[in-house]
Formats: structure tokens, C-alpha cells, sequence
């Protein structure tokens, strides 16, 4: 059985919050626990100027919890955190294919297996 | 079981689009709810929703929680008036309730009048027909009122709309209307470069725009221009990030005009043919310099010539104008500019650039307004009549509220008359949307009357309700949700009843309600299918509320460039619905009205150019009330999963900044100025100009006691950043508040 992954493209990540509440209802989480948490990095500087440039990244991080939402899948849909992404920019599928298409496309992205 | 109603998974399924409450904005985001025992177990978003495919924010997907939040109150509830801001409230049935109501209404009209009642709605929500209705049909006033000072959101962008567009609000095309193809419809043509001014749609999503179709969007290729003092998503990702002052957007805009127009960069075609006062324009414009407007906005030369550029040699470019429009006393210049500069490139009503509604007589704020008397109507606040004082033209020509500062002076000073009760449905006053809120608190605890229609005990009902009307939210309701309020529908959706709470009722089964008994003439309807249907009718002609839910969504006729083609105004000629059928860049009706007739820039009241001396002691520029991403206003505070993500008010500073304050990252700090300070807790944001600080609005702490000296007064007060903004500091023409632009100072406080 071929591996399942999340593919995250990141450049296009907002900083929503709606994979991490989207996962909570699906994993039942409480306060303090996450299945997918989103860490921020910057902003900071990276060139001064008017206005100064910078980086400033939100990326979203499977947690142990994660349970690739095995029973959603089954039933047809995508991963709670995909389905509702708005920035639609998580993709899930065979580490196969999720690779492929990370290949084709610009950067910043970055390819979970949360599990086996 | 039908399209929108099925078992799945053991449950009920019903498929809804979203308004509000929670929040919220009229998206129509589309969710499946799972009901099972009459309960909600699970919310979803639909991913055949043509504008959201699924998607939703944490708000929505925090539902259940908030549905079903022990805080919730879902019965009807009294309290005696001597009892105000204590825990002292008793349980009562509807009929009681409405017997109350009626009581109180029949006593105050014979007494001072109905003029004496007046009306609160709060922004955004699903009841910008229902509450001018309650307070014109059946409460029987002319004073709906919305009081946010100097109507400073909405406002201006409406009366420029409104006036010298003469069509419904102006919006990005994002290729809504094509529910099929959607950006990939032959008849859309993708933006090339969009302007996203003073707005965080990603957070807002303002009046209906889905903000994250321009992520959408900049995956195909359209290319950003942000302009805001903080860094957000589209600075990050801009190819200009405009980082002006708070305050000085006028100026940049005037500036960006200048560019156009010394170096031809205008559709000669469109400003000679459909624009009235260009060559006017074109001389005022001139004043406005790239070089000294750079010394008025803190933004180079280069930058404002470089983003004019490419904004005017987009094909097409657009333009989404945002809340920090209107936040501001120079408002409405800066939207006339700003107006200006979406049509001087041919970007109105183009595929992919700015579209309009088409025009509406019935706008649903008006609803009612017609069974009033003459006498009555004369009466409103603020109208040109001068039986209602002070007289604001510009304010209530365009719009169907009294001016927004009015009330409070009606209450303190008893001039014009004075005001003895007031319905407030969707607003929470003393946390949210007022200046100086203190003074509200105390003038609300004068009246004779307070009902309050909401779904949790807020600061507001805890200190001076009498009556609390439990109210539902959409997963309990049936309705209609459409982009703009019906201004510019590119969008109507069914929102479906899927459960029942307690015995909360919708607003709208309210209005009927309360209608019929006060004022049965202008009800005639016998159930919220016929109420419904008759409201649709206004929106999508022939179109019943069941083939609505039956196809869960639809999009009222739409077209293009409808001024060239006799459809934007009422007679089937071509031109807008202004005097000079044109787009009116010079506004005669202002020059009447005692204003200029041409966009200008005024410097905000207090700021480092009008008040150098107070400067010295309140040395920063002060910009509030960013978005967030969990909360809407004043709203979701004791919802524990969003409260998380989002626990504490936030201030931010820039970090060589707070160095020299000796603030460090998380401390709690007072924000203060001459009018007032609230306590905040710092973040050092290296996105943020060194000379301003901005601080979130409408927090209070739902987690406290629900009475006096809680959560309810003084305690309200803790954290409102409203504290520092004195009331009716408004432009000429009674809009616009410097919400967004006025000046503080900031020390570290006591944990
Ligand atoms: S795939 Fe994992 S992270 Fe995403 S919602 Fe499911 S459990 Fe949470
Ligand atoms: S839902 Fe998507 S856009 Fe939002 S924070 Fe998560 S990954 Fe980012
Ligand atoms: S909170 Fe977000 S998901 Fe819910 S209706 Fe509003 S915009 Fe849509």
C-alpha cells in the first residue's frame, strides 16, 4: 500500500487557523491539544528599505494526533484540514504522486507522511 | 428529503449558506450540517459551493461550540430596571415579553412621541432589512440608528457610491457571477493588478467578498498593490507595499491621480465621455505632487510612481476598497479620490476590473420607511428637515439611518427631544462600536427602556438591558443571504433551518412577530415562506424561497458595462443615476451641502502635522481595530477553541520601538492619550512603522462575572481602544471618525 502524505504549499498559506480547528473537531481535541498546529516564523527583515522587505512564513505542522483522517477518506472526502484550507494550499494523496506534483510546481512547499 | 435536505451517516444532513450570527458578513459560505436527535453534531464546509468549495473559517467551524456555549442565553429574560448591571434577570414567555414591548411602546409614544424610540443595529449582519423594518413598521420611529461615530464604516464608501457613481457599491471582480467556470468563464477576464486598499478581506471578508478568492486569484497571475500601514498577506506578497501613515490615504490617492494624469496614463475615452469634472480633477490633482505628498504619507516618491504606473497600464486593474476608507474624518474625500482612480483607468463594470449593481429602488434598509407619516419621517435625526436637529443632508439622503453621533447628544442634552427607549439587535455599544463608550454606558442607563435582541449576555445587556430576547443563529433559521446587502448581488443563497435552541427565534420571525402586533397593516404576511419569497422577489424577480432551496443558490441577472447599454439606470438610457448621468468627480450636491465639490486631503485632527505640540507628549501616530481571524467585532470571546488561538488584545509596536519604551514582547502595557487609555498586551511586530502602534478593538472578558464592575462597566472599559477616540470628532458632511488616525503614548502596566 502506497504511503499517504500532506503536501504543503506555503507560499500561499494565510495563517487562517482553519486546518487546526478543522482538525480539532475531527480528532475531538481540547484546549491545548493539536493534530495540526501552525507555527509562525518572522516577520523579520531581511532587507532594509521603504518599506522594508520581508520574510514572514505560516506554515502548518502535523502532530502525532494526526490520523490522516482515515474514515473522512473513506467516505470521499479530502483530509478536514484540506477540505477546509482557505488558502487552499494543502494536497493530499500517495507520497508518489505528492511528490510529483511538488516537483512541477515553485517553491515554498514542504511534504508531510505525519504516519505510517 | 430533497437537494439540500438528506441522510448521510446516520444523520440528517442540511446544506445551508452562512450569514449570521455568528458575525458575520453576507459570503453565503456554503456548510452541511449533521443533525442528529434534533442535535447538531458535526458542521462541514459544502465543497460544491461554486465560491468556496468547502472552504470555511474557524469561526464557522467553531459552531457547535458556539451553539451550544453554556453562556448562551436561550430563553426570553427581564430584569427590573432599579436591578440594571446586576445578575438579576427572570425568565419569561414570548407573549410576556412582547407584552412588555407593547406596554412600553404605546406609554413612550403617548408620552414623548415615537421619535423617542430609537433603534441599534450593529455592521455586517443578516438584519439590514430587519431592523430598519422593526423601527419604521412597527416601532412606528424614524430613528434606525447604526452608532458607530461618523458612520465610519460602510459610510463614506456608500454616500460616494451612492452620489457621484449613482449605482450600488463598487467591488472587485472576482468572477463570482459564473458559477460554473468561474476565473476560467470566456466572459471573465482575470485582474492584472489589484489594489487592495485599507482592507483584510482574508479576515473580514467585507460585505460579502469571499477574501480569499484573491489568493485565488494571485495563483493565476494578478499581481498585488497593498496599501496599508501594517504589514499583512498582500504586502508580503505585493509588488508595492504602500506603507502609509494612518490617516493620509486622501493625499496618496490624489498623488497616484497626479501620476496618471501628467503622464497620460488615463483612458481619455471613458473620462471624456462618462465623468463629469475631469478637467476639474485634473487641476486639483496638481496640487497633490508625488514629492510633497511623500512627505505627507512617509511613502518614497518612487514608490507612489511606480505603483501608479502599474496599477494604470493594468489591463484590467481593480481595486478593493476597505474599512480604513471611512475610518477617518477626510472619509468621504478619500473615497471621491479613490472612486476617481478605479475609473480613470476604464476599470468600471469591465470583465476582471470594478463592478457595479445595477440600480435599486427598494434597497432593504428603506423597508418601512413608507408607513411612517411625512411628519414623522421629518423627524429623524440628522434630517434635512431641521425637526430633527442638527442637519446632515449627506448622511440621511443616501442612507436610511439617523446620523450616528445624534443619539448621544438626544440623550445627554434632551435636544432635539430626547429618547426614551431603544431596541438594540446585533450591536454590543459599549464594547464595540462607539466612541468615547463611557459616555453611551451612562446615557443607555437613562433611558426608560433597554431590549436587547443577542445571543450571549454582553457587556451591553449586562449594564443596561431591561428585556433580552434570545435570538438564533443561521444553522436555526431560515433565510436569504446576498453579497452587498442586495447592493450588488453576485450571489443569493438559502440559508435552511437545521435545528431548534431553547426558544431563541430568528430576527426575522421577530419582525414578523412584533409587526403584527404593533402595526399588523404593514405585515401582511402570514408565514416566513410568504416573508421570504416577497424578499427574494427584490432580489431575483419570479423566484419563490422553495426553488431557491431547491437549487441552494443562484445568481441574479448580470451584465456588464451596463452604463453603455441603458441598464444602469432606471429609464432605459444610458449613463449612471446621477444628475449628469456621468460618474461625478466633481459632486455638486457636496459644494450644496457646504463641502467641496472635489476629493482633497485634510490631515487627521491630531497628528504629528496638526498638533506637533501634544506630539511631545503623545508622541505615536495610533491606528486600531486590525481583524482577526477568530473573532468578528465584539463577538466569540468565550468560545474556548477560538480564544486560544487568540487569547489576549493585542497592541503592536514596532521592536526597535518598544526598546526604547523598555516593553517587551507580551507585556501588558496602557495605550493612552488625552481622551482615554485601555490595557493591552504588546507585540513587537517589525511589520509596523516605528512611529505608529495599533491596537485591536471591542475586547472584553466573558470569563468575568456578568454584572457591574465585571465584565459588565468598568470592566468593559479595561481594554476598548474606543477610549481614546472622543466622540463626534467628524468630517463636515457628518461622516467619518478617526478611528484609524489618532495619536497615544504607551508605558508598561501592572500584570
Ligand atoms: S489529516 Fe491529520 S492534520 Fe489533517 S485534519 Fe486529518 S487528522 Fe488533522
Ligand atoms: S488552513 Fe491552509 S491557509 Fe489556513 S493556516 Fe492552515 S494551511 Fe494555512
Ligand atoms: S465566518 Fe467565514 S466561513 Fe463563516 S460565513 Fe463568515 S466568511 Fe463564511
Amino acid at each position: 500500500m502506497s504511503k499517504k502524505g500532506l503536501l504543503i504549499d506555503y507560499k500561499y498559506c494565510t495563517g487562517c487557523h482553519s486546518c487546526e480547528v478543522a482538525c480539532k473537531n475531527h480528532l475531538d481535541l481540547p484546549v491545548g491539544k493539536w493534530g495540526i498546529k501552525l507555527i509562525e516564523v518572522g516577520p523579520f527583515i531581511i532587507e532594509q528599505g521603504t518599506p522594508d522587505k520581508f520574510e514572514w512564513i505560516y506554515l502548518p505542522v502535523p502532530t502525532e494526533l494526526c490520523d490522516m483522517c482515515v474514515d473522512e477518506v473513506e467516505k470521499g472526502y479530502k483530509p478536514m484540514c484540506a477540505h477546509h484550507c482557505l488558502g487552499d494550499c494543502i494536497d493530499y494523496g500517495t507520497v508518489e504522486e505528492l511528490a510529483k506534483l511538488m516537483e512541477s510546481r515553485p517553491g515554498k512547499q514542504t511534504l508531510y507522511m505525519p504516519i505510517d | 428529503m430533497s437537494s439540500w435536505k438528506y441522510e448521510e451517516d446516520g444523520c440528517t444532513v442540511v446544506e445551508t449558506c452562512a450569514w449570521s450570527p455568528p458575525g458575520d458578513h453576507p459570503v453565503g459560505c456554503g456548510l452541511k450540517l449533521y443533525v442528529k436527535n434534533g442535535e447538531l453534531v458535526k458542521a462541514i464546509g459544502n465543497p460544491e459551493h461554486p465560491i468556496t468549495n468547502g472552504r470555511l473559517c474557524p469561526r464557522c467551524l467553531a459552531l457547535r461550540e458556539y451553539i451550544y456555549h453554556p453562556q448562551r442565553v436561550i430563553y426570553p429574560m427581564k430584569r427590573a430596571p432599579e436591578d440594571r448591571g446586576k445578575d438579576a434577570w427572570t425568565r419569561i414567555s414570548w407573549a410576556e415579553a412582547y407584552d412588555l414591548i407593547e406596554e412600553n411602546v404605546a406609554r413612550i409614544k403617548k408620552e414623548y412621541g415615537a421619535e423617542a424610540i430609537f433603534s441599534v443595529i450593529g455592521t455586517g449582519r443578516d438584519m439590514w432589512h430587519t431592523v430598519p423594518f422593526i423601527t419604521f413598521g412597527a416601532l412606528g420611529s424614524p430613528n434606525f440608528t447604526y452608532i458607530h461615530s461618523g458612520w465610519s464604516c460602510y459610510g463614506p464608501r456608500c454616500a460616494i457610491s451612492a452620489y457621484t457613481l449613482g449605482a450600488g457599491y463598487p467591488e472587485v471582480d472576482y468572477a463570482a457571477m459564473f458559477q460554473d467556470k468561474r476565473y476560467d468563464h470566456p466572459d471573465y477576464k482575470l485582474t492584472e493588478v489589484l489594489v487592495v486598499w485599507g482592507k483584510e478581506p482574508l479576515k473580514s471578508n467585507a460585505d460579502g467578498l469571499f477574501g480569499h478568492a484573491f489568493v485565488d486569484m494571485m495563483k493565476r497571475g494578478t499581481k498585488i498593490i497593498s496599501v496599508d500601514p501594517r504589514l499583512t498577506y498582500w504586502g508580503k506578497n505585493a509588488e508595492y507595499w504602500l506603507q502609509l501613515r494612518p490617516g493620509t490615504d486622501a493625499a496618496l490617492a490624489l498623488a497616484m491621480l497626479n501620476v496618471i494624469v501628467n503622464e497620460d496614463l488615463y483612458d481619455h475615452e471613458f473620462c471624456e465621455n462618462w465623468v463629469f469634472g475631469w478637467d476639474e480633477l485634473k487641476e486639483r490633482v496638481q496640487e497633490y505632487p508625488p514629492e510633497k505628498v511623500a512627505e505627507i504619507t512617509w511613502v518614497p516618491k518612487e514608490q507612489i510612481i511606480g505603483a501608479a504606473r502599474l496599477y494604470a497600464n493594468a489591463n484590467p486593474g481593480s481595486i478593493s476598497w476597505g474599512l480604513a476608507t471611512d475610518q477617518k474624518c477626510n472619509g468621504v474625500q478619500f473615497a471621491h479620490a479613490l472612486l476617481a482612480l478605479m475609473c480613470c483607468c476604464g476599470n468600471i463594470d469591465v470583465p476582471g476590473g470594478i463592478i457595479v449593481g445595477a440600480p435599486s429602488f427598494a434597497a432593504p434598509m428603506w423597508w418601512g420607511w413608507d408607513s411612517l407619516s411625512p411628519e414623522m419621517q421629518a423627524k429623524r435625526l440628522g434630517s434635512d428637515s431641521g425637526m430633527g436637529g442638527d442637519r446632515y443632508p449627506a448622511v440621511t439622503t443616501a442612507i436610511s439611518t439617523a446620523q450616528p453621533d445624534m443619539p448621544l447628544d438626544a440623550m445627554e442634552t434632551g435636544y432635539p427631544y430626547p429618547l426614551k427607549m431603544s431596541w438594540i439587535m446585533s450591536s454590543n455599544p459599549i464594547a464595540c462600536p462607539t466612541a468615547a463608550p463611557q459616555r453611551w454606558d451612562k446615557a443607555f442607563k437613562k433611558l426608560d427602556f433597554n431590549v436587547v435582541c443577542d445571543l450571549f449576555m454582553t457587556p451591553s445587556a449586562a449594564s443596561f438591558g431591561d428585556l433580552f430576547l434570545p435570538v438564533s443563529t443561521f444553522a436555526e433559521k431560515d433565510g436569504i443571504v446576498n453579497t452587498h446587502y442586495g447592493s450588488l448581488s453576485m450571489f443569493t443563497g438559502a440559508i435552511n433551518k437545521a435545528i431548534q435552541v431553547g426558544e431563541c427565534k430568528a430576527d426575522d420571525e421577530i419582525l414578523l412577530e412584533l409587526g403584527k402586533r404593533l402595526n399588523p397593516s404593514a405585515f401582511p404576511w402570514e408565514t416566513m415562506d410568504e416573508f421570504l419569497t416577497w424578499e427574494l422577489d427584490q432580489y431575483i424577480p419570479g423566484m419563490s424561497i422553495e426553488e431557491l432551496r431547491d437549487k441552494k443558490w443562484a445568481v441574479p441577472e448580470w451584465n456588464y458595462l451596463k452604463y453603455r447599454n441603458g441598464l444602469q439606470n432606471f429609464d432605459g438610457q444610458d449613463g449612471f443615476v446621477t444628475a449628469s448621468r456621468k460618474i461625478e468627480l466633481m459632486e455638486p450636491l457636496f459644494a450644496e451641502w457646504g463641502d467641496d465639490p472635489l476629493p482633497y486631503y485634510e490631515e487627521p485632527p491630531y497628528s504629528p502635522v496638526n498638533t506637533p505640540n501634544l506630539m511631545k507628549e503623545y508622541p505615536f501616530v495610533l491606528t486600531t481595530g486590525a481583524r482577526s481571524w477568530v473573532f468578528f467585532h465584539s463577538e466569540q470571546r468565550h468560545v474556548d477553541t477560538l480564544r486560544e488561538i487568540h487569547p489576549d488584545p493585542i497592541t503592536e509596536i514596532h521592536p526597535e520601538t518598544a526598546q526604547t519604551l523598555g516593553i517587551k514582547n507580551g507585556d501588558w502595557i496602557w495605550v493612552e492619550n488625552q481622551f482615554g487609555k485601555a490595557k493591552q498586551r504588546a507585540k513587537l511586530f517589525s511589520g509596523i512603522d516605528r512611529r505608529v502602534i495599533h491596537s485591536e478593538h471591542a475586547w472584553w472578558y466573558p470569563e468575568r462575572p456578568a454584572v457591574d464592575g465585571e465584565f459588565g462597566p468598568e470592566d468593559v472599559f479595561l481594554s476598548n481602544i474606543n477610549n481614546l477616540v472622543p466622540h463626534k470628532l467628524i468630517g463636515k458632511l457628518g461622516f467619518g471618525s478617526p478611528y484609524k488616525a489618532m495619536i497615544c503614548k504607551v508605558y508598561k502596566a501592572e500584570d
